[in-house]
């Protein structure tokens, strides 16, 4: 399936607390800017994927969409990529022409909580997938000799992009190392700046074949590769192998892709914690096991300081919590030079990485 | 602190056995007829064969420490006054993981890999949380 599909339109609302919409609301006003993007009407939509939209019946009745492929997918962060695929899968096999896959969430207006409520771990106060990672952190810590300090530059480093980009939540509230080092614990050993924002907004994709693409308004961007393994052994509890072996798996998206590490000028990496982001690096293989800490010191995924800028928008941690829709939507972005202040030079391939039990890569290219 | 308050586990046919026990001081285990390992949480077949030949067995209640967190944030009303308070997630001799409070252990000589064993001081109403200390 290699480059037989694209990435046609984009559409991300503003982020924030938005309590006089809701998720339908912010949803269509990123599905009217992704087929403003690309030049397409509700009309020419034939295949839907809704995501943490509560239901796919409403939102194309609302939206005026008649497909015949559409789906809902769960809300966990995970089921950008899965969608993705999803999507991929149908357009490549015939079942839809153009898909519209919209995610809304408006988490930080109805105040949704990670954590609590009844579960496995609940009577032991055990809760919340912030936890979770802390966990993971903590035992990443005692095996490699890696510490809380080797998280401060990927909370830096998207912390700056942030800063770049004017739309990002964090916009124009830059942190240092010693602002990292010093935030108030949450589940120590991770500690505020380790966490991901809450926030309301929106993320459309447009995707398409990468034949029709070319008659649409913006430069395509091809979905050049894909590969996921997941891994539901330790689901109960957290990964006793920080997720190494099914997303060492997803090294295959590289021969999918036909395009190796040295072709790939950013990252787009799945940053619910900051832990995630050096399980990520570790386990498709820009470092060896445990030395995520020395490989992002100094700045390595800081744009115009390291070679891998990684999450150039500000990510989850200081962009938009739009789970992995919006790390995307920027990877696309990079691709045709939308960027402004935060372009990455020649950006001709993008990698997104999610580290979960559906460990997930894809490789994102320009059109030749 | 006061175990009385804690959040009430969530109770299904599978994990009704290891509730059960817990109020006699037993901490049990699903172990699979076929590979001899033991599983956790509950189910109704082996996750390493598919099939439903298990039996409950009377776990050694020992184990290592894997890695723990200490807790900061408030999720549950009922622990607000334990807060800080930590988990750990042990390492059974038996294999499987569980997570629960460290009892009786200084958050100054907590160790990953520290020997641990079980200990039934209360619960919810009836039934009674294993939690793990230094080993006995």
């Amino acid at each position: 399936m290699r480059d037989k599909v694209a990435f046609a339109g984009i559409g991300t609302t503003r982020y924030g607390s938005f309590p006089e919409s809701d998720s339908y609301g912010l949803g269509c006003e990123a599905l009217n800017m992704a087929l403003d993007d690309c030049g397409l009407k509700p009309s020419d939509i034939d295949g839907l994927i809704v995501s943490r939209i509560p239901s796919y019946e409403r939102f194309a009745e609302t939206m005026g969409i008649n497909p015949q492929f559409c789906l809902l997918t769960e809300t966990a962060g995970r089921f950008s990529g899965v969608s993705m695929a999803l999507a991929a899968n149908a357009l490549y096999s015939g079942a839809a022409k153009y898909v519209a896959l919209v995610y809304g969430n408006n988490g930080r207006s109805v105040r949704v909580r990670y954590g609590g409520g009844d579960s496995q771990w609940s009577p032991w106060g055990m809760t919340s997938p912030g936890a979770i990672h802390s966990m993971m952190w903590r035992r990443h810590m005692h095996e490699f000799g890696t510490t809380h300090a080797d998280l401060g530059p990927v909370a830096t480093a998207f912390r700056h992009h942030a800063c770049l980009n004017p739309d990002a939540v964090m916009h124009g509230r830059p942190i240092t190392l010693e602002d990292h080092a010093k935030a108030r614990p949450i589940c120590e050993p991770l500690q505020l700046l380790d966490y991901c924002l809450i926030n309301d907004g929106a993320v459309a994709w447009i995707m398409t074949t990468a034949e029709r693409a070319k008659d649409l308004k913006r430069p395509p961007v091809l979905l050049s590769g894909y590969a996921r393994q997941d891994n539901f052994t330790y689901r109960a509890t957290p990964a006793s192998d920080f997720w190494h072996g099914n997303l060492s798996a997803t090294r295959s998206v590289y021969d999918r892709a036909g395009i190796g590490q040295a072709d790939i000028q950013g990252l787009g990496i799945y940053d619910n914690f900051s832990p995630t982001v050096m399980f990520s690096l570790e386990g498709l293989g820009f470092c060896k096991q445990g030395e995520s800490g020395d490989f992002v010191k100094g700045g390595t995924l800081q744009l115009g300081t390291g070679r891998w800028p990684t999450n150039t928008s500000g990510g989850h941690l200081s962009d938009s919590y739009m789970q992995g829709w919006g790390i995307i939507a920027e990877c696309v972005r990079q691709l045709r030079d939308d960027c402004g202040a935060r372009q990455i030079p020649n950006a001709q391939a993008m990698q997104y990485i999610c580290a979960t039990n559906i460990a997930q890569s894809a490789i994102l290219r320009r059109a030749a | 602190m006061s175990l009385d308050t804690r959040p009430k586990p969530v109770i299904d046919n599978w994990n009704r056995p290891f509730w059960e026990a817990a109020k006699q001081d037993k901490l049990v285990l699903q172990k699979c007829r076929d590979t001899g390992q033991c599983f956790f949480p509950p189910a109704p077949v082996s996750p390493f064969t598919g099939k439903p030949h298990w039996d409950w067995i009377e776990a050694s209640g020992k184990g290592e420490l894997w890695s723990w967190v200490v807790f900061h944030q408030s999720y549950f009303e009922g622990m607000r006054d334990e807060l800080p308070y930590p988990v750990g997630m042990v390492k059974l001799d038996e294999g499987p993981f569980l997570l629960t409070n460290l009892w009786d252990v200084d958050k100054d000589a907590v160790q990953i890999g520290m020997r641990l064993s079980v200990r039934f001081p209360g619960g919810p109403g009836d039934l009674v949380l294993p939690q793990f200390g230094p080993e006995a």
